[in-house]
């Protein structure tokens, strides 16, 4: 077998070629079927399922409907730009070579390295209104119940949107560290020579260097966030009386709760509009940043 | 030691208080109600007045209706998280050999694919899923679940696993074709020791991304003795005089595992994974 392929080997560029081009394919082949069989043909399948004008009519008709896009547009809204704005600062205070923070840092990574579904449950036991921790402490403290903080469709909501925060702020402030990290060290001592403050390190080193990366984490964000089920799912589960749905939970609420599976693919085809030129957009960033 | 230096340490210092206990409020929570004795359930208190382990007890047990197939749900939840994690390796080592050493033609068009792919909210793709997996007749096995996560999961294998293998020497698989090689010895001999590092990133991402699933979880799967721990703890949520601390100590076993597998891959975790982003 080895005489054989040294014989290949030394052949000239066609037969070598040929084999190499042989396999490519058998090494590409198995995320091809992978790629057919489980992504373009489901796909395609929601494609299908959510072509049916009756559902469209239907969602239109539905308060809940209407209600689940303004919540979704506030929830992405809030919850995105306060967790990137949020990373941006703290990875400024990560990137001070300090023994404790570094100590820090293994610990603020928590919530991202541990599974959210206990610890949104815990935030859910925590903010219960009759026997929660957190009413609890204010009982005792003010002698006055506490407001019913899952159980109105606002507070309901930033609720969600400070669960969202709390599991992926380690996330993104790791990659905005990381994008602080690859500034040029001497880009800062000039700075200091000339006698800058720090809000003007800021305004005129570090955002210009960091507002790349910055725009392309809040597009990929949106689009992460736009699909972030367990956060509602297991906080409110989309109550009271579904004012707290978005559009991750509320075709998984049609289509399983209701058996309205064609209703269900209808409320992700209807964001796709939205979604496409988000997806084109971020696509090519990311494109462009593979090849330096 | 000027006035201005204490001001700014002692300021970094308050922020640092703030972070540690902002990160640590939930997973406190949880730490102090799984330890809490089942009558002070509903006291909201800071700290039980008698700690006590029983409800681990319960756990590990398996002495409540919940909790009757714990031992057969934790070890559904292991073998689902390695098998996407061997599956996922295997697929997006041997795609990214292809396009980035051999670039074989479409190899380009292939890896745009996966972007994309990369950029489908897996929520969003739920119900055809489940549809899809009827069809293939998969439907309540576990290889429902094992094969939808390595769909979600190789897609960023890919793209990050691509963006090491173009940095690395083409000298390295040229010298090797001269000595003989074929593409498969280079893959095995060269491709695979090198990318190490990464492999093990995304390896554990692949691993953490099945272990921690809950969503597809739920939806493929049904019978007590196939679910993985994720649903069972969802389970719990169905009737309203649920044993909240059972969950909580149920939570915290299930949570410890990928907790401990993240931090002894933190170091290739960490360069592993934001290296992708860090670039655009």
């Amino acid at each position: 077998m080895v005489a054989v392929l040294d014989v290949q080997a030394g052949e000239k560029a066609p037969g070598r070629l040929s084999q190499e081009a042989v396999w490519g394919l058998i090494f590409l082949v198995p995320y091809i079927v992978l790629f057919l069989t489980l992504v373009i043909y489901p796909v395609g399948y929601g494609l299908i399922l959510g072509s049916n004008p009756k559902s469209y009519v239907r969602l239109w008709t539905d308060p809940v409907f209407t209600r689940t896009i303004v919540n979704t547009v506030v929830f992405l809204g809030v919850a995105v730009n306060i967790k990137l704005f949020l990373a941006l600062l703290l990875s400024g205070f990560f990137v001070h070579e300090k023994r404790w923070i570094r100590w820090l840092s293994v610990i603020f990574i928590l919530p991202w390295a541990i599974p959210s579904i206990p610890t949104i449950l815990s935030f859910r036991w925590m903010l219960n209104a009759e026997w929660g921790m957190l009413n609890s402490l204010i009982f005792r403290l003010t002698l006055e119940d506490g407001p019913n903080w899952l159980l109105d469709r606002w507070s309901g909501l930033g609720m969600i949107s400070l669960v969202h925060i709390w599991k992926y702020l380690p996330f993104w402030t790791l990659i905005l560290l990381a994008g602080r990290l690859a500034i040029p060290k001497d880009l800062y001592e000039s700075a200091d020579v000339d006698g800058a403050s720090g809000l003007q390190k800021f305004r005129y080193v570090t955002f210009p260097s960091m507002r790349n990366l910055y725009i392309t984490c809040t597009l990929l964000s949106t689009i992460m966030s736009l699909g972030d089920f367990n956060s509602i799912y297991l906080l409110t589960g989309g109550g009271p009386a579904d004012s707290t749905q978005t559009l991750a939970t509320l075709g998984i609420r049609y289509a399983f709760g209701m058996s309205e599976v064609e209703v269900g693919v209808t409320t992700v085809v209807v964001a796709l509009p939205v979604m496409l030129p988000l997806l084109v957009l971020m696509l090519r960033r990311m494109r462009k940043g593979e090849q330096p | 030691m000027s006035l201005r230096k204490i001001f700014n340490e002692a300021r970094l210092m308050l922020l640092g208080i703030v972070i540690f206990i902002w990160t640590l409020i939930p997973i406190y929570h949880l730490f102090v109600m799984s330890i809490t004795p089942r009558v002070e359930t509903f006291a909201g208190a800071l700290w039980p007045s008698r700690p006590t382990l029983e409800n681990y007890e319960t756990v590990v047990k398996q002495g409540h209706y919940y909790l009757e197939h714990f031992w057969q749900q934790l070890w559904n939840s292991a073998f689902v998280a390695v098998m996407v994690c061997a599956i996922t390796l295997a697929i997006a080592s041997t795609a990214t050999f292809a396009i980035s050493r051999l670039r074989v033609r479409g190899g380009r068009l292939v890896s745009n694919m996966a972007l994309a792919t990369y950029l489908i909210p897996p929520a969003f793709l739920a119900i055809p899923m489940y549809k899809v997996m009827g069809v293939y007749g998969l439907l309540n096995t576990q290889w429902s679940l094992i094969l939808t996560m390595v769909t979600f999961a190789s897609p960023y294998a890919i793209w990050v696993l691509k963006q090491y293998a173009d940095k690395l020497p083409y000298e390295l698989d040229e010298a090797a074709r001269i000595d003989g090689a074929s593409p498969l010895q280079i893959f095995r001999l060269i491709y695979l020791p090198l990318m190490a590092p990464s492999l093990v990133a995304i390896g554990t991402y692949a691993l953490l991304l099945a272990w921690n699933e809950y969503l597809y979880a739920f939806l493929l799967l049904s019978a007590d003795k196939d679910i993985t721990l994720a649903v069972a703890l969802g389970h719990f949520l169905t009737t309203d005089d649920a044993p909240f601390n059972v969950l909580m100590a149920t939570g915290a076993v299930y949570a410890l595992p990928p907790a401990a597998i993240y931090y002894v891959f933190r170091r290739y975790m960490v360069s592993g994974l934001t290296a992708g982003a860090v670039k655009s």
